[in-house]
């Protein structure tokens, strides 16, 4: 093992310097500006594909004050045809609604955006919503409607009091879910645009012919290895800088700098280090798959046509991870975080949605198992398939006989 | 010195064993049946035509590939990578990154064998001196001409002091003067007690290094032993001119003399030179000139190889049940 790593660790440092000490690493550096492109249309269109409604309000209120303002929720729901609208759970009164109300708010069980109380007759809404805010106007129209409903079209107009209390639960779960997805799609972007670069680099060693050298002195393992390794090292170099200047932007732009992007459950220190972390494994779970496909082309045009495939295959994997974001702990999420290509992106957005931080170690112990066993694979595939080594498959032998 | 104490204690040991080395590339069988031995210390040459197997053999002994069937053990080891410290490999086709700097390509060969990278730096600038490369360490490889790249090549191969030194057809692609300087390595290597494989279809170069030589033809060991025993395959040849045109004395030659301006060739016959020249004089020929010249390895390796091709093709041909 330590002969394997001595030897993967001279071809890494080889192929960092030959990379990194080269005209075009410049280039590589302003890579960004295309895939930031993709992020932001990409964010996009998930944040408006999450908005199929808004959260919901807790209605702190008796049964029959209550079903006015469903009857009213029901016919707005009707006539807006489809429109986001904010959900309505009623809630027993109870004798300390000061103590109630608080208890609402920060309830992740059953996450709340606001309360609100009063019934009918003194509307206060009290929680994460702003009186201009489009749940704020829905909840005073439907207040509205019900009761001239009950007390005929003369009823007189109570206005709708709004407390603003900052993040209610409802709020922040919103909020990080926001971070999962924008965490999902920036790692999503980072590896689809560093990892496929790994297709094509066993093609200089094969054209030199190189690779007999290579092959004649250290395992074929050790060159996919110290491949790996050399170009993870230069991907998180370029990450480096990329964020630096990221978080320099972020920190010019916005209102209140770094600390108004949404807050994820673990907290900013860890989840940031979940993400290099994460981004290292879907890097070299991918790139063990990518070397050993792009193994067996021998031209760039070879490696051009691999590169639209496997490029598929990486949107079919984030597609899956996706689709894990809101539901962690459900069907789809555990599966997504179990598949070990998934498993990255499920779980850096379960770090943003999630404060356990146990699953993450038993994730990465798991994905670096997924990379070995990968790695291994591949650095055998090469041996027989390209270097032509041993005897042919059983079932080959078979066939043939 | 740590190489010469090893080496002193690899003395009569093999340095390469093989037996029965079989590799199949699809339906084709591209070694069949090959064993060797290869005494520490020596040099020993490979030799067959284009396309008989010398490579992939090569490759086999040094894990690069491994056989269908048969076993290798290399300085001892059952797992040639296991003693990769100690190999140093000259492919066929040379390779070496066009970018990197001449001592940079030793150092990473070096660096690849186990050794420390800044001192494989230093024997790369002590190499690059020695052989007159001194001014081209900093230069990259595509900066160089072919033959220099060669060389930085051969050097990387060197630079790490290995115990057995593999070269596949290490004179290919160079002029007459590197040609020398090369066999002066090859040979430097060997007093210094390296063993020394090379490939070549060149016979010349085997005569003047090896001790032993292995001719291989269509996949097989058609000939393994020392080079004069190569030679002893074949009958030494006499070259006659005689003063008489004819005579009793051309009984004395064998049938399959021929006469070429006046000079007869022949085989020497099984009695040996006395009998011959008895006949002769007895005969009346009136002996001009009698030469006895010992067959050369070439002569040896055409008939080898061929008669090897020959048996192949004459196996291809039996039917199969």
């Amino acid at each position: 093992m330590n002969e394997l790593l001595r030897a993967a660790l001279v071809i890494a440092r080889r192929d960092f310097a030959a990379t990194v000490f080269s005209k075009s690493f410049l280039l590589f550096l302003l890579a960004p500006l295309f895939p930031v492109m993709i992020g932001l249309i990409f964010g996009g269109l998930t944040m408006t594909a999450g908005r199929g409604d808004l959260p919901t309000v807790a209605v702190v209120a008796g049964e029959q004050d209550f079903a006015a303002l469903a009857a009213a929720h029901e016919r707005a729901q009707s006539a807006f045809r489809g429109a986001p609208m904010v959900q309505l759970r009623r809630v027993e009164p109870a004798p300390d609604p000061d103590s109630l109300r608080r208890r609402l708010l920060v309830s992740e069980d059953r996450p709340v955006i606001a309360v609100l109380e009063g019934g009918l007759a003194h509307p206060r809404l009290t929680g994460g919503v702003r009186p201009d805010g489009s749940a704020a106007g829905q909840l005073a129209l439907m207040i509205d409607h019900a009761r001239r409903t009950a007390a005929g079209p003369d009823a007189q107009a109570i206005p709708l009091v709004v407390s603003h209390t900052g993040r209610s639960s409802a709020v922040v779960a919103s909020q990080r879910t926001l971070t999962a997805r924008a965490g999902q799609a920036a790692l999503f972007v980072l590896t689809i645009l560093l990892a496929t670069m790994l297709l094509s680099q066993l093609i200089e060693e094969k054209s030199n012919k190189i690779i007999e050298v290579l092959a004649a002195a250290v395992p074929i393992g050790a060159i996919f290895l110290g491949k790996l390794l050399a170009m993870l090292t230069m991907s998180l170099l370029g990450i480096a800088v990329w964020v630096a200047a990221g978080a320099a932007a972020v920190a010019l732009i916005a209102e209140q700098g770094l600390a108004s992007l949404p807050p994820p459950a673990v907290g900013w220190p860890v989840f940031l280090s979940m993400a290099v972390v994460y981004f290292a494994m879907s890097y070299l779970l991918l790139g063990a798959i990518f070397l050993g496909v792009g193994g067996h082309a021998s031209t760039a045009r070879e490696v051009q046509t691999l590169s639209m495939p496997v490029t598929m295959a990486q949107i079919l994997v984030f597609a899956f991870a996706s689709l894990a974001i809101g539901d962690p702990d459900g069907a789809i999420g555990l599966g997504a975080a179990i598949f070990p290509l998934s498993s990255p992106y499920v779980m850096l957005a379960r770090g943003a949605e999630l404060p356990q931080l146990w699953p993450h170690l038993a994730a990465i112990a798991w994905q670096l198992a997924w990379v070995a066993i990968f790695l291994a694979t591949a650095a055998r595939l090469f041996r027989r398939s390209v270097l032509k080594s041993g005897a042919p498959p059983r079932w080959r032998r078979r066939a043939r006989a | 010195m740590l190489r010469q104490a090893q080496q002193s204690a690899d003395i009569g040991s093999l340095a390469v064993e093989a037996t029965d080395l079989v590799m199949d590339f699809g339906d084709t069988r591209a070694v069949d049946g090959i064993s060797l031995q290869v005494p520490a210390g020596s040099i020993y040459g490979l030799l067959g035509p284009n396309g008989a197997g010398k490579t992939t053999t090569l490759r086999i002994l040094l894990g690069i590939i491994d056989p269908t069937g048969g076993s290798r053990r290399l300085l001892g080891r059952g797992r040639p990578l296991e003693a990769a410290r100690d190999v140093g490999y000259l492919p066929e086709e040379r390779g070496l990154y066009p970018a990197m700097q001449s001592r940079e390509a030793i150092a990473f060969m070096g660096a690849l064998r186990g050794l420390p990278l800044a001192e494989a730096r230093r024997r790369a600038d002590t190499l690059l001196a020695r052989h007159g490369l001194g001014d081209w360490s900093r230069r990259p490889i595509r900066a160089l001409s072919k033959g220099m790249a060669q060389t930085v090549q051969l050097l990387g191969t060197l630079v790490h002091h290995p115990r057995l030194l593999v070269l596949d057809e290490p004179f290919s692609g160079l002029d007459a003067i590197n040609q020398g300087k090369l066999e002066r390595l090859i040979r430097s290597e060997a007093e210094a007690g390296a063993t020394v494989i090379f490939s070549t279809h060149v016979i010349a170069h085997a005569e003047r290094l090896c001790e032993r030589i292995a001719i291989i033809a269509e996949g097989k060991v058609a000939f393994e032993g020392s080079v004069d025993d190569a030679r002893g395959r074949l009958r030494p040849i006499v070259r006659l001119r005689t003063r008489s045109g004819d005579g009793p004395w051309r009984s004395a030659l064998p049938a399959a003399a021929r006469c070429d301006n006046g000079e007869w060739v022949f085989e020497l016959p099984e009695g040996g030179p006395e009998p011959l020249l008895k006949a002769l004089l007895d005969g009346g020929a009136g002996i001009d000139t009698l030469a006895i010249e010992r067959p050369g390895l070439h002569d040896a390796f055409v008939a080898i190889a061929g008669q090897a091709t020959a048996q192949a093709m004459d196996e291809d041909k039996v039917p199969q049940a």
